[in-house]
């Protein structure tokens, strides 16, 4: 992120796995091997092996298991037995909520079954994820802002803004949880008696507040390195020009700022859409507040096989918000760049 | 600006030269993919072949060094060490190692599962919240307690044995057991109720004097499921069958439990805040004298009896209120099983019987976990020491297991999500008690 080109590095990388970076040619133009050389396979096959292990056999696994049926009870024996081919009834189970009755045919999963919580917990999650990370990123820009000017106590300031970033997730969600309690400090405050942990609405809001509080700070870091990129004699330009604060602010800051900016949103938003720790341990087993990804760990308790359909869909979920931003930002980030370029 | 100008056309020039290489590139990367495919199926079918012989039957007669796994042991006399090594003491060729695991019962719940997953055989013995127990049973990856490996239970309490059987067969020796008390003010309430009716009578006194009334622990998790299975249970009402898997909790007896306690939240018997309440917010409460009655375990005694506490020396224990008696506790406790992947049976099974001696049961109740072994609760010495003791042998002759089923995290979810809608007000008991008869029939899918 030291450059404006460092927001195009987040471009699709296609060309990455055989060549080397492009500003690195003209050094290692000596280095450069032919093309289709098993040499070059042979240097890449170490990371391939490991990218095999680590990414490719856990996610080729999870779809195999997510089609294989949970072992069920043999009524004879009362022993579990392997559960076979379960075809697509993993994710109906999920996306149309159907439950298998002991006799076979199917109903809609009641309350209380994890089946019947699918589309509240993604709805939940995106609630999340929307309302948090516009926070976060209008949050962040002004404290960016602030910490992007010169003053005395800037280190102080920038290193006071960090420290809710520091804190470790589980230990800040004990805080809150603490400060969230019917006799906690909150309501002593407000001189409320809010039910914070158990009204859905209220211990919604909890979560946000913890979590914006706990994240602002990486959104500020990010933005504030995309600002300091910014050259200093545009400003001076634009002040000779009698451009007021406000129309620095709007035509040269946030233009400028654009690919940072979306660059961290895509990351807040990445991270939101796979939120576990914050509201599991804030809020416990507060149905309210029950994300896609507590859900998952719930369902691994009770099978492991209809789980990893669960975390299939997840994973398809997250790619397709992703890959909707990368494509709006990688447009954006390009534009932005080549305009920049006519600019000057 | 020049340099990033420069810089930028360099970039440029480079994804031409990319876009250039692009065809060649496709066929690698699907090259790539069949590799990475290649050697993932290598993997799966690896994992997943099984050896298909049935592990129960093998290592019976395995002697040696065994290990014992159970969750942190919080007792101040340090019970589970006094237990590992006075077995030591006596059995120097066949050592129990203590496996430690954290606090938290779904992370014990998660190791001891992984292990035997994996077919694992460095977990002999381990030490199962009681509604694991069926499960592990009917996963087949603890050893069944018949024929050579029977287990002489007939000292032991009736229901902490019922809770260790599954479909007629024991799976695993009982090691301690618990049962809910009620706390009382009894500077307030001479004596305690024996009914509901008679507490929610009781109830006038909490409101002359500006407190909380009754509590338990009603936070959606495990605690509410205990709580709403002991006053269900209370007034006759049932979750499963016999076999496990049918679900019979529709039922007028059930209704009528399940509405005492909706009731009382909705009239403020039970103060507005209990619905957030596990047990520690539940127990600060009734320490700090802000309730007349607690449901709580028998380790919270001590605590009431410290000196921090405000009801020091005011509060009196007895068992839970039932519908016209004595009430229906749930039982909480640990029960050792052997791993069916156990190389060393004979020596775990060796310790089992130990841990149900007179001996060792001593050392358990010394550590104040409750003994399985009733003559425990009528031993004068322990009884000056744990004035609760006769209180708690009423409170776990009239117990009943948590519902016997391999299926036991969705049933107490759909337990305490319906009961958790009743109580909030978002169903009425009759939707939430068909909600839950639902939710049992379909937690095995």
């Amino acid at each position: 992120m030291s450059s404006p080109s460092g927001a195009t590095d987040l471009a699709p990388p296609d060309d990455l796995p055989v060549s080397p970076k492009p500003k690195r040619d003209s050094n290692s133009r000596g280095l450069r091997l032919p093309q289709g050389s098993g040499r070059a396979w042979l240097f890449v096959a170490p990371v391939l092996v490991a990218l095999a292990v680590v990414i490719g056999y856990p996610v080729v696994r999870a779809v195999w298991m997510s089609f294989q049926k949970d072992a069920g009870l043999d009524p004879a024996t009362g022993m579990f037995v392997e559960g076979g081919s379960a075809g697509f009834s993993n994710y109906t189970h999920w996306l149309l909520q159907q439950c298998t009755l002991p006799g076979g045919g199917t109903e809609p999963c009641p309350t209380g079954n994890l089946g019947s919580q699918f589309w509240a917990a993604i709805g939940i999650t995106l609630l999340f994820t929307v309302i948090t990370v516009t926070l976060e990123a209008t949050i962040g820009l002004g404290m960016a802002t602030v910490m992007g000017k010169t003053f005395r106590g800037r280190a102080l300031l920038r290193a006071a803004v960090l420290i809710p970033w520091a804190i470790p997730t589980a230990v800040t969600a004990r805080l809150w949880e603490f400060m969230f309690q019917y006799n906690g400090v909150v309501n002593r405050v407000l001189h409320t008696h809010i039910l914070w942990q158990t009204d859905p609405w209220w211990s919604r809001f909890a979560v946000i507040i913890a979590d914006v509080w706990k994240t602002t700070p990486f959104m500020a870091l990010l933005i504030l390195a995309g600002l300091q990129v910014i050259p200093n004699d545009v400003y001076e330009a634009a002040k000779v020009d009698g451009a007021s604060a406000w129309q620095r602010f709007t035509h040269i800051t946030l233009p400028l700022l654009k690919p940072a900016l979306l660059v961290a949103v895509l990351f807040r938003t990445m991270d939101a859409l796979r939120l576990y720790d914050l509201p599991a341990i804030m809020m416990q087993g507060n149905p309210a507040t029950r994300t896609i990804s507590i859900l998952v760990v719930d369902q691994v308790r009770q099978g492991s096989n209809s789980a990893a359909a669960l975390s299939v869909l997840t994973f398809l979920m997250i790619f397709a918000v992703a890959f909707v931003l990368v494509k709006i930002l990688g447009a954006n980030a390009v534009a932005t760049q080549e305009e920049q370029r006519k600019a000057h | 600006m020049a340099l990033n100008k420069a810089s930028s056309n360099k970039a440029r020039k480079a994804r031409a030269r990319a876009a250039s290489r692009r065809s060649s590139l496709v066929s690698r990367a699907a090259l790539a993919t069949a590799s990475v495919a290649l050697l993932t199926a290598g993997l799966t079918s690896a994992c997943s072949s099984g050896d298909g012989s049935n592990p129960t039957g093998q290592n019976l007669g395995g002697r040696g060094p065994i290990t014992y796994v159970e969750g942190k042991d919080t007792t101040e006399t340090g019970a589970v060490k006094q237990l590992i090594d006075r077995w030591n003491a006596a059995h120097p060729n066949e050592q129990v190692t203590f496996k430690e695991q954290s606090n938290d019962a779904s992370q014990q719940y998660d190791d001891l599962a992984q292990h035997m997953r994996a077919k694992q055989s460095d977990y002999d013995v381990m030490a199962l919240d009681v509604p694991w127990t069926a499960e592990f049973a009917a996963k087949g990856w603890i050893q069944p307690l018949k024929d050579s490996f029977a287990l002489d239970t007939s000292t032991l309490l009736s229901p902490t044995v019922a809770s260790a059987t599954y479909q007629g067969t024991l799976y695993a020796a009982p090691r301690n057991t618990n049962g809910g008390l009620l706390y009382y003010r009894k500077d307030l309430v001479p004596n305690p109720p024996k009914t509901w009716p008679e507490l929610l009578a009781d109830c006038n006194i909490a409101r002359d004097h500006g407190i909380g009334c009754y509590a338990g622990q009603f936070a959606p998790y495990e605690g509410l499921t205990v709580n709403a299975a002991e006053v269900i249970n209370a007034y006759g009402g049932s979750f499963v069958g016999p076999d496990g898997k049918t679900a019979t909790v529709n039922s007028p007896q059930s209704r009528a439990g399940l509405q005492v306690l909706t009731d009382a939240y909705k009239n403020g018997d039970i103060p507005k805040e209990a619905i957030s309440f596990k047990e520690p917010e539940s127990q600060n409460a009734f320490a700090s004298g802000k309730l007349l009655f607690l449901r709580t375990w028998p380790n919270f005694y001590g605590v009431a009896q410290a000196d921090s506490s405000a009801v020091k020396g005011n509060f009196g224990v007895s068992p839970l209120p039932g519908k016209d008696g004595i009430g229906a506790s749930t039982l909480g406790g640990y029960n050792a099983a052997i791993s069916a992947y156990s190389k060393h049976k004979a020596t775990a099974l060796d310790f089992l019987r130990f841990l149900i001696s007179e001996d060792a049961q001593r050392i358990v109740a010394e550590g104040a976990f409750p003994s399985v072994r009733s003559s425990m609760y009528d031993d004068p010495a322990l009884i000056a020491k744990f004035p609760y003791l006769p209180a708690l042998k009423d409170s776990i002759a009239s117990a009943v297991p948590r519902p016997v089923t391999p299926f036991y995290p969705a049933v107490s979810k759909a337990i305490q999500d319906n009961a958790y809608a009743a109580l909030t007000g978002k169903k009425s008991v009759d939707d939430a008690i068909i909600g839950m008869q639902k939710g049992i029939e379909a937690a095995g899918s």
